[in-house]
Formats: structure tokens, sequence, C-alpha cells
């Protein structure tokens, strides 16, 4: 079958691999109707996650058609249009039962390496580095979805494969963002990040009841689609005193709750910028975490801040100071993708939540390469390229 | 200082097997010698672990050569199943421990598929995922990948 590989830092291709089958008696193979970029693939692609192999293959949300089951498999069958979680949960250790998925006990079956960076390893993530499980991902025709009955959820009818394609891995992780930063109804929120993640959980703040929220890019386009669709409030960070801005909105308190929707290649104006740029291309720092200082430093005393964009490893100047002397409580997670898909189904088909938006460029699979560059340089009014195989 | 290990009521008949397994004495703690207990947390009651009082497949093929207890978990966290090698032989490095190279390695291992297969019935199996032109760096990853399961933290 045709896949979109990872071939080097910065480099993809798009080549003829083995098709997968099934290799543990609970899994599917799916024939992928489309497979959406995430911009958790542009740290990959940059080499910031150093644990990929040449010739592995790309793309962790996607939907597709079951072909093949398992005979160990309960709920799923041939014909059925499912939506997947990027990440993989056994559906029955203590944190899967808890709800807790991407930490799943029994996914990730090379715990080696991130054992070694942060003590305990994460579950599986489709396509996401051999740190990460070394599960192909979904940028093919053909993927094998383990413990099937647990990850992956029929979409219904109404529901299109580019709206649905997102209940996979962006929606999950933006309503994390909102539902576990504790949003309640009266909050004020702020949210550093005007793609995909950035969207769904400024969308799922307002629909968790806040009274305001925000969304801070730099992109227009972006910051465009965050009013008309999301129907919530944009700062443009490069002509907008961001904290002074957010001060205004809030009679001077602070967002309530502030969510990190950017990760580990954060862009910022400011001197800092080129101080962080080139410690992280010295090795001296893993991550930029401009937005996360920003997050922590604009947050009301005793607020939240979640993070929700992707990091490594280590980062520079991380204002702990902030933290305990402004009693914020700061979490962040991979995403539970299990815990939220069925709600966010519904949620997309009652209109509730737009999706369909992010798909602003469908383009058959040996485009991918051309996909990501449009991704990565934010041109072209590119939210997301979706492979359709 | 070495010390008893007290038991908690877990074992009904079933595991009785494994019983005086678990009183043993334990080295422990700073600057003791003596093998190192590796425990993993497995969301099951005993009996359900030891089935018939046999240990899962993976642990029961390692034999004599290690030795098995279990314990409650706190609250609602299962069962702790702790194993080490009768005889520990020469200590090993962090290196060794991260590569699964020590002695340990195949304990790690099945400590893991044991408790994968009681929780799920199975043991996931990675993609074969072919490497188009290693360099030095994927020719680590693979080597790493080839022994993930003994290796790590455990
Ligand atoms: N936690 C999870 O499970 C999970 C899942 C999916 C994605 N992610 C992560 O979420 C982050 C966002 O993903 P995405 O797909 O929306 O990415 P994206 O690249 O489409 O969007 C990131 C946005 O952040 C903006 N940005 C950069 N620097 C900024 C700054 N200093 N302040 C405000 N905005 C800034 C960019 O202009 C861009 O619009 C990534 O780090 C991704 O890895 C995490
Ligand atoms: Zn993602
Ligand atoms: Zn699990």
């Amino acid at each position: 079958m045709r896949a979109l590989c990872w071939e080097g830092v910065n480099s993809l291709a798009v080549r003829d691999v083995p098709d997968p089958g099934i290799r543990n008696d609970q899994d599917v193979v799916l024939k992928v109707r489309a497979s959406a970029a995430c911009g958790s693939d542009l740290h990959l692609l940059g080499g910031y996650i150093p644990f990929m192999q040449a010739g592995d293959v790309m793309g962790h949300e996607f939907i597709g058609e079951v072909v093949e089951v398992g005979k160990g498999v309960r709920k799923r069958k041939v014909g059925e249009r499912v939506v997947v979680s990027s990440f993989v949960g056994c559906g029955r250790c203590w944190y899967c039962t808890h709800d807790l998925w991407s930490l799943c006990d029994n996914t990730n079956t090379n715990p080696v390496h991130t054992q070694a960076l942060w003590g305990y390893e994460p579950g599986a993530c489709f396509g996401y580095s051999h740190a990460m499980g070394g599960l192909a991902g979904s940028h093919a025709e053909y993927v094998r979805v383990p413990f099937a009955d647990f990850g992956s959820f029929v979409v219904p009818d109404g529901v299109d494969d580019l709206a649905a394609v997102f209940a996979s891995d962006a929606g999950p992780t933006g309503w994390m963002g909102a539902d576990l930063g504790g949003v309640s109804p009266g909050d004020v929120v702020a949210v550093w990040g005007a793609g995909a993640v950035g969207q769904v959980a400024a969308r799922a703040a307002t629909l968790l009841g806040a009274e305001r929220v925000v969304v801070v890019d730099r992109y227009g386009y972006r910051l465009e689609q965050a009013e008309k669709h999301m129907g919530v409030e944009a700062l443009d960070y490069t002509t907008t005193d961001v904290g002074a801005a957010l001060r205004e909105m809030t009679g001077g308190r602070g967002p309530d709750v502030c969510i990190e929707a950017v990760g580990m290649e954060a862009h910022s104006d400011g001197p800092g910028f080129v101080y962080d740029q080139a410690k992280q291309q010295l090795g001296m720092q893993t991550d930029r975490p401009t937005a996360v200082r920003e997050a922590i430093h604009a947050c009301r005393k005793g607020g939240s801040v979640f993070i929700l964009g992707v990091f490594a490893a280590v980062v520079d100047k991380f204002p702990l100071g902030a933290i305990i002397n402004k009693g914020l409580t700061v979490r962040g997670a991979q995403m539970h993708g299990q815990r939220y898909i069925p709600g966010l189904l519904d949620r997309i088909a009652a209109g509730e939540l737009p999706t369909r938006h992010f798909a602003t460029h469908p383009m058959p699979l040996d485009e991918g390469p051309e996909g990501y560059r449009i991704f990565k340089e934010k041109v072209d009014g590119c939210v997301r390229p979706v492979f359709r195989p | 200082m070495a010390r008893v290990v007290r038991l908690g009521a877990v074992a009904a008949g079933a595991v009785g097997a494994l019983i005086a397994a678990r009183r043993v004495r334990r080295a422990g703690g700073p600057g003791k010698t003596g093998p190192t207990w590796l425990g993993v947390t497995v969301l099951a009651p005993p009996d359900r672990i030891a089935a018939g009082g046999e240990l899962p497949e993976p642990l029961r093929a390692l034999g004599d050569a290690v030795e098995v207890r279990m314990q409650p978990a706190p609250g609602d966290r299962g069962t702790e199943v702790y194993a080490r090698l009768r005889d520990d032989g020469q200590g090993s490095g962090t290196a060794a421990r991260l590569t699964g190279r020590d002695r340990m390695g195949p304990l790690r291992q099945a400590l893991r598929e044991a408790k994968s297969l009681v929780e799920t019935g199975e043991v996931l199996r990675t993609d074969a995922v072919e490497t188009t032109h290693p360099g030095p760096r994927g020719r680590l990853i693979a080597a790493l990948d080839e022994r993930a399961q003994k290796a790590g933290r455990l």
C-alpha cells in the first residue's frame, strides 16, 4: 500500500510499504477514509522528538472503514465507519478504567525511552515515534488498530468524514483542556494558539459555560475562524499587548482559566525568541515554552493553567515563582480520546461543535509532503491538510 | 536492615502455593545487598493473577530462577506483584538496565507481559516497520526497540 513516511528531519516521502494485518486478537484493520495532519506531527518533522526512524508511517488523526476484525473483537463489524482515538488504551488497566486513557499501562511496547525521560511511560499513540510505542500511523491506505473495542467509535450517518476526523485527536484534546482545566460558568478563559486544538478548547469553554472566551495567535485567518465558527473573541499578539488586553477584559483580575495550545515550537515577537531558539538548537533546552510562560503570567491569582501543547523534556526560564506565589493549578495531559469521543460526535452531529472548517486542504495522500509544507509554514490559509488515500 | 514483609490477607486457597514464597526476607534500603524485588501493580484480585494456583505463563516460564510474591495494592489499585531473581549475581549499572542487557531483563519482560495478559488477555505486539535507510540514530533506536520489554525502570 501507499503511505506517507518520515524520512529524516524535514523530509517526508510517499512510498510503498507492506499492508498491515491483524497482529493481536483484539485488533481491527481499517481502510483509511481520511487522515489529518496534526500540530504534533510538526514536532516530529522538525526532529524535536528524536525517536523517529526513517520509514516510519506518520499520522494519528483518522477515520476509516473496518475491513478486518480480529477474533477477540466484540463490538466492531466489517463495513462500519469509525473514528479512532489517537492514543491507544487497553480499556482494563487502572488508568483506562479511571478515564486516563493516554496513560494506559499496556500499550506502549517500548517504555524505555520515556521512562528514562519522564520516569514513567505514557500509552502508545499511532505514528508517533518509537518512544510512543512504534505503531504505524494512519497516513496510509490501511491502518491496524489495536484494542479496537475501546478506541474506535461508529460515526453517526449525518456527519461527514472531514468533520468527524477531528473527533479523533484535536477534538478530545481541546475539550480536555477546558474540562480538566476546570472551566465553569462565569469564567473568563484565554486560549493560546488558534489551530484546531485551540479552537476546540475555546468552543468547549463556551459550551461548559464560560462567560467570555478569547483566543490568542498571530495568524489573521486562524483568528477569523475562531471568531466566525467558534463565536469567541480574538487577540493578535503581534499587534496587541496580550497581558494588558486580558486585564482590560477582566476588570484587572486576569483570566480564570488559561489554556495553552501552542507547544514546543512557540513563536514570539520579543527578544526572548532568539534566545529560546538558539538554546533549543544548541540542545540546551528541548522546547520553547513561550506561550506557557505567558499563560502562567497572565492567569489570575488562584487560577488554572492547562498545557495541551506537546513538550518533550526540559525548558528554560520556567516561571515557577508565579505558580507558587499566585497559588496556580498547572496541569497537562496527552488526550484521553476514549473519554470524550462519544460526546464529541454527538455535539458535532448536533451542530454545536463545528470542526469541518479545520479541513482547509483535503488532498490525495500522494500530495502529503506538500500538505505538510503548507501546514508547517502556515501559508495558503492552511489550518489542517487532510489526506484521502 | 532486613525485614519480614507483612502480607495482607489476599490469598485464598487457590494461591496457597504462593504464600510461602511471599513470606520472604527482604534485603532492601540504601546500602543493602541482595536481590532486588521488581514490582508491577495488576488491576485484578490475586486469584485471577494466579488462577488455579498457577502464575501467569511468562512468570512461570522463568521457573525456579525467580521468586514471586503478591500483596494487595492500596485503595482500588488491585494487587502488587513482585518478583526477583533468587540469585542476583553481579549488580548491573544503569546503562545495562536501560538497554535491558542486565540479568533482570527477562524478569522485567515477564512481569510486564504477565500484567498485560491478566488485565487484557493479550500482549500487544507493535507494528513491524522496516526502516528505509537507518543512520546511526536509527540503528540505536532499532537496537533499543529490540530489547524494549527487557529494559527500563521497573
Ligand atoms: N495534548 C495532546 O494530546 C495533543 C493532541 C494534539 C495536539 N497537541 C499539541 O497542541 C498544539 C497545537 O496543535 P495544533 O494542531 O492546533 O497546531 P498548529 O500548529 O496548527 O497551531 C499552533 C498555533 O499556535 C500559534 N502560536 C505559536 N506561537 C504562539 C504564541 N507565542 N502565542 C500564541 N499562539 C502561538 C501558531 O501561530 C499556530 O496557529 C501542538 O503543540 C500539538 O502538538 C497536543
Ligand atoms: Zn495530534
Ligand atoms: Zn489501559
